[in-house]
């Protein structure tokens, strides 16, 4: 698998180079900054779907559409690549300004089977290809300002609200509501619309059902095997509450160990906890993985307002601790961070040397 | 680097050397369970799944599932079952193990797992194409495999076809795939032995010699197999069957089979078969003479077990004392009798305690000693350990009622977290330490194993507590105490930190854990002194002292384990010399030897020398702390310490009877005279003011000391050459270590540690003991300088004797190189066969040697650092340029090399 050329060699060369010499930034929430536009059901729709169905729409993928207008489209935050790109590259590009290094695509439900939710499953590839298609045009105009400074599209995969391993029946703990080759097909074709939009990675994350990430995993190196080449993958996994386990009931490390065999570009956790709380799992990884060490928490946990109210600083008061104990290698924020957030974490880690890997088996490297 | 296959279910599984055999329940499988398949047919998924539980709590590792099974949809079975047990934490948490010889089963089966599993099998029977193409989709999905010696022609059943198949599997599966070579399992295929089938005779032994080869190239890969195969033709008897499992996997095992499916819940246990039944099991599994099938079938039926003969097994064992009842139950993992017989024990002892601390420690100790011999298997430990808890369970009540007869009720003495660190789950010694603990009035809440250092943190500012014990038994839990220390000055902690397991040391926690953590860290030896150090933690009137000693003695380890460092200030070698040892040297008259010259000592009596061991240093070896004879009665290691010194003396008995030793000594005698730090040595019949025939090189004592306490050097202790007095020093070689290595060779190939430690130990407690020997008799007769000196071994091992022996290499004189003009002096190697290496390291290593010196105020002393000055002159006296003298000298040196 690993011996499969890079897609785009010259950008995993820059992208290498820039994670030997510092640690790099990730971007922070983006449904945190789209609640600042308070956005109604029409700015959702848009245009093209304020007839209640999608204008744009061949007759026969019928089913869907019928489906869009019995249903709200408000929260469906992905659309609004469709609808609202302004907004999106908006948001991108202050997260650029803010000194990010890398921005992740809008494209956390953009499977058939999330999207399936709002009656929009036909619309997947198209969301993940022209959410890649805006981070990158983004990115590029960020480069061309500063071209000492390279940024990168990271290309969302997201769970999907299903879980393979669980049971959502407490009868039948056996019973499962999607297969492994359910994930799979609605991973290849999101995978396939974020490199076909110029996604320079691809990251799995937010991953609290590790089977899940497996599908995805297995699905994307198939893909790679078809097309010829590959691009580095990016894994981040989910400790649900203070357990310390996944929600599929994994510890750090055994979670780890499932992954591994990816060979991915870096392994972290985000989401669920603050920093505070994540910084043990982190440093389990920091002490085992063969590759880089991500992490992009949330600004604390939820209040009772279901609102995160970390400020900046003493988010990137703690982050600066995991990057000078040499923990990490890229850092940025989930849930409830905004640009400032993100502006004082890459100020708190810009003079910490990144995390060396342990072992010279680090396959992306070689 | 060594690579480890790094498994897991909910939780990790690393398969560390430490495993030593990594176990897979065999049972959730329907082509070997006929119970397991008739649940499975008629769809008791509930009962299917209570015998995966089953398995893991007897101690499987990770589990096997199979359901090849004509009548069964088998893909449909295998995601139902994974599926099921999946969603049990209990079992989940470990790796699963896919088993099909269909390979849309084991897909069926991998697209459930999230943990990392293992495929079992693969193998080129359909030849190299397909080989690989499974073997791309095992590392798709992201597991380990089980590759099968099998391939185009068939099955592999000689030793040289399943090495060579396997070998070929390597090679393809490293080179055209990258496939990782700690994720292949070899399955060198069991097949039955003792079928009546001449060709079939050597199976067992065509496997456990592919093990061999194969381990030896490719150290990384693992080797399984199914072990029951092997028994298959005395299906029916299950004594026999277990007796050759057992045999098969004690060889298998030392050839380096480190996984295999077996039922976790019977193993028997090697030392314990039947003498016979385990000579004959063992003619079959070694075909090892012709007719060994026979004769393991004259006595198999005797085997058979009939209804009601369990019962009388049993009686017979329900015979013995009660305390070797209760070690017999924990070596056997028998609960059924063990309240009755803890109660027993409970009459007869003055505490409730002393049961605990007596025979139930007894117990596991030989548990733990069989377990490190590779004679008892995981299972078996945790049976053990389980046998333990319900003694001990039975026992608490008593412990309690006995704490309120005697004493203050009111309050605890401090509330303890403890915790077997993350990745270790071994808890019977921290139990035993709880245990203790609790007896002893202290509050301790137990987190279990496996513990995270977030969830100890966190339990230890909930609870409030008032101190922290972790415990590990894995050398990697030493690394993750370490961490836990670091997390707990990182939050900013205050309460005392304990440190306890079999791995840990003193050494450790001082050098790896205590600099971590700026409040007290100590470590506790073991149970015995877990109490003295809670209370002395969190008495007010003692913390401070006790503390102020333990740092006191950390920083001292750490000073010892710095190659050098800034010592304290030296002297001048100038001032040193001035400050030297001196005597009325007109008025001393140095003996004269009785025997001037060599005299040589061939085959020296060893039954004369064990007179003379010193055992402290022996029991020390063995890491058993106290005065010897006193630790043979010690309340906590006395027991452990007697059964040693049982079998050390069982072994000088052989030893010495078998001759597996020979003793060879050499001394000499020559006049001598102090030149400055030198000492001249003459031939026995020099011509005045002949050249010496030697010169001693010695090291002088640098430190600040008050004006009448000398700075030592030894040439001090012979009389000045311009005293004219005439002085005489004398030197010895002795080894009792001629034909050890073929004994030491003969232990290692039996994986008998134990003995091979036990030899090397002896051998070396052997050449001391000539030593001491010899010096008596130099005392006495050959220097003759104290004719009538009668002492004890005991006032021999205290030094009570005029004269010293220094020897090169150690403190008083530690430079190693003056160790060839000694040898060259006494023609060492050809009397003795001592060589010295080119650093001057004696071989065989059971040898002493050294420097004898007369004077009445002669003294054993610690030369120490040495500064630049008398560096560059000693190098000068040497002929040696600096930077030679500085590499010899490198511990000693008591500044920084440019």
């Amino acid at each position: 698998m690993s011996a499969l050329p890079w897609l785009h060699p010259d950008r995993v060369a820059l992208l290498e180079q820039a994670l030997h010499q510092r640690i790099l930034i990730l971007d922070g929430g983006m449904g945190t900054m789209l609640q600042a536009h308070e956005l109604d059901e029409s700015s959702f729709r848009g245009d093209r779907f304020e007839h209640g169905h999608d204008g744009h729409a061949k007759a026969d993928e019928g089913n869907a559409h019928e489906h869009a207008d019995s249903c709200d489209l408000k929260g469906n935050n992905d659309l609004l690549t469709l609808t609202k790109p302004d907004i999106i590259r908006g948001v991108h590009t202050a997260y650029l300004e803010a000194g990010a290094d890398l921005v992740e695509t809008n494209t956390f439900n953009s499977t058939r089977v999330s999207q399936a939710d709002y009656g929009l499953q036909h619309l997947a590839y198209e969301l993940n290809l022209e959410g890649a298609k805006l981070a990158r045009a983004a990115c590029d105009d960020m480069t061309a300002k500063t071209p000492d400074k390279p940024r990168f599209v990271i290309g969302v995969l997201g769970p999907t609200s299903r879980t393979a391993s669980l049971s959502p029946d407490v009868n039948d703990p056996g019973f499962r509501n999607v297969t492994f080759e359910e994930l799979g097909e609605n991973y290849t074709e999101s995978a396939n619309g974020l490199i076909d939009g110029g996604a320079d990675v691809i990251m799995v994350e937010t991953i609290f059902d590790t089977l899940n990430a497996k599908a995805a995993l297995f699905a994307l190196s198939e893909l790679f095997h078809q097309r010829g080449a590959r691009v580095p993958v990016m894994i981040s996994g989910t400790i649900t509450d203070r357990s310390g386990r996944t929600l599929s009931g994994q510890t750090a490390e055994a979670f780890y160990y499932s992954v591994a065999h990816a060979r991915p570009l870096s392994v972290g956790f985000n989401c669920a906890l603050g920093a505070e709380d994540l910084r043990p799992h982190v440093q389990t990884l920091a002490s085992i993985a063969e590759s880089y060490v991500s992490t992009h928490p949330n600004a604390g946990l939820p209040n009772a307002f279901g609102e995160y109210d970390e400020s900046p600083e003493h988010m990137a008061g703690v982050i600066g601790g995991f990057a000078r104990d040499g923990l990490l290698n890229l850092v940025g924020g989930c849930c409830g961070t905004t640009p400032a957030h993100i502006k004082a974490i890459a100020e708190a880690v810009r003079d910490c040397a990144p995390r060396v890997i342990p072992s010279a088996a680090h396959a992306e490297a070689a | 680097m060594r690579r480890y296959t790094r498994l897991s279910g909910l939780e990790p599984l690393v398969l560390t050397p430490e495993l030593l055999f990594v176990n897979v329940g065999e049972r959730t499988n329907v082509t070997g369970s006929a119970q397991f398949k008739k649940l499975i047919k008629e769809e008791r998924y509930d009962e299917a799944i209570d015998v995966a539980r089953q398995q893991v709590e007897n101690g499987a590792q990770i589990i096997d599932i199979n359901m090849d099974e004509g009548l069964i949809d088998s893909e449909a079975a295998m995601t139902r079952f994974v599926n099921l047990i999946s969603s049990e934490p209990d079992i989940a948490r470990v790796p699963f193990m896919i088993d099909s010889s269909k390979w849309t089963v084991i897909e069926a089966g991998l697209r459930c797992l999230q943990g990392k599993g293992i495929v079992n099998s693969i193998s080129m029977k359909e030849g190299e194409a397909q080989f690989l193409e499974y073997a791309r989709k095992v590392q798709q999905y992201g597991a380990a495999a089980v590759v099968m010696a099998f391939d185009e022609q068939g099955q592999a059943d000689t030793c040289a076809r399943k090495v060579e198949i396997c070998s070929r599997a390597y090679e393809l599966l490293t080179r055209e795939l990258d496939f990782p070579p700690e994720d292949i399992i070899f399955d060198p295929n069991i097949f039955a032995v003792a079928t009546g089938i001449e060709e079939h005779n050597n199976y067992a032994v065509d496997f456990i010699e592919a093990t061999r080869e194969l381990k030896k190239r490719f150290p990384d890969c693992h080797i399984s197999g199914g072990v029951s195969n092997v028994s298959f033709s005395f299906r029916g008897n299950d004594t026999v069957r277990e007796a050759i499992h057992s045999v098969f996997l004690y060889h298998a095992i030392k050839a380096g089979m480190d996984m295999g499916i077996v039922n976790a819940g019977s193993l028997a246990i090697y030392d314990d078969l039947d003498p016979e039944l385990r000579e004959r099991v063992e003619d079959v599994v070694l075909n090892r003479r012709e007719d060994s099938t026979e004769r393991l079938l004259e006595i198999a039926d005797n085997y058979r077990k009939k209804k009601g003969e369990a019962a009388v097994e049993t009686i017979a064992w329900r015979e013995i004392p009660v305390r070797e009842r209760l070690s017999h139950a924990l070596v056997h993992g028998i609960d059924q009798y063990v309240v009755e017989d803890t109660e027993e024990a409970r009459q007869l002892s003055s505490r409730p305690l002393d049961v605990i601390e007596g025979p139930l420690m007894d117990g596991m100790n030989v548990v733990g000693d069989l377990f490190g011999a590779g004679k008892m298997f995981l299972p078996q430990v945790v049976k053990s350990a389980r046998v333990m808890k319900k003694a001990v369970a039975y026992l608490l009540p008593f412990i309690e009622e006995e704490k309120l007869r005697t004493g203050d009720m009111g309050k605890n003495n401090g509330k303890i977290i403890m915790a077997t660190v993350k990745g270790d789950v071994h808890d019977i010694g921290k139990n035993i330490v709880a245990v203790v603990l609790r007896c002893n009035n202290f509050e301790v809440i137990d987190l279990g194993v496996m513990v995270p250092a977030q969830k100890i943190l966190e339990a230890a500012i909930a609870e409030n507590a008032d101190i922290i014990g972790l415990s590990g038994l894995i050398t990697p839990s030493l690394e993750e105490m370490s961490q836990v220390a670091r997390e707990m000055q990182r939050q900013n902690f205050h309460i005392p930190l304990m440190i306890g397991g079999a791995t840990t040391s003193r050494a450790h926690t001082a050098l790896k854990i205590e600099p971590h953590y700026k409040s007290p860290t100590v470590w506790v030896k073991d149970a015995s002194r877990a109490v003295g150090v809670a209370q002395s933690l969190v008495s007010k009137d003692l913390v401070e002292e006790f503390i102020a000693k333990i740092r006191l003695e950390y920083a001292d380890v750490r000073e010892r384990h710095k190659d050098r460092g800034a010592g304290k200030q030296l002297v001048p070698l100038a001032k040193a010399r001035a400050q030297r040892f001196t005597d009325d040297w007109e008025a001393y008259e140095p003996p004269v030897p009785k025997t001037p010259g060599i005299t040589v000592f061939d085959d020296y009596d060893l039954a004369e020398l064990r007179q003379y061991i010193d055992w402290l240093p022996f029991f020390n070896a063995w890491e058993l702390a106290g005065k010897f004879p006193a630790i043979l009665d010690d309340e906590i290691v006395g027991a452990q310490a007697r059964e040693l010194y049982a079998d050390a003396n069982r072994m000088l008995d052989t030893l010495i009877a078998e001759r597996w030793l020979t003793a060879k000594g050499v001394i000499g005698f020559w006049p001598a005279a102090n030149v400055g730090d030198d000492i001249e040595v003459y031939a026995v019949d020099a011509a005045p003011k002949a050249k010496p025939l030697a010169t001693l090189r010695h090291l002088r004592q640098q430190v600040e000391k008050p004006a009448d306490r000398p700075d030592f050097c030894l040439a001090d202790f012979i009389a000045p050459k311009d005293s004219g007095v005439k002085d005489w020093v004398g030197g010895f070689a002795v080894t009792t270590g001629i034909g050890i290595e073929p004994h030491v060779a003969r232990f290692e190939a039996d994986h008998d540690d134990y003995s091979s430690i036990m030899l090397k130990a002896l051998a070396d407690r052997l050449a001391e003991a000539f030593a001491e020997r010899l010096h008596e008799r130099v005392r006495k007769e050959f220097w003759g300088y104290q004719p009538d000196e009668t002492l004890a071994n005991d006032d021999l091992i205290a030094e009570k004797y005029r004269g010293i022996r220094p020897a090169p290499g150690y403190p008083a004189c530690p430079e190693h190189s003056e160790k060839a003009t000694l040898f060259e002096l006494l023609n060492a190697t050809e009397h003795t066969t001592i060589e010295l290496t080119e650093s001057f390291a004696m071989h065989p290593t059971a040898a002493v040697s050294g420097w004898y010196f007369s004077h009445p105020q002669s003294q054993y002393f610690v030369v120490g650092k040495l500064s630049r000055d008398q560096v560059e002159d000693y190098a000068k006296r040497k002929g040696w340029s600096r930077d030679v003298a500085e590499r010899w000298l490198a511990p000693y040196l008591g500044y920084e090399v440019e």
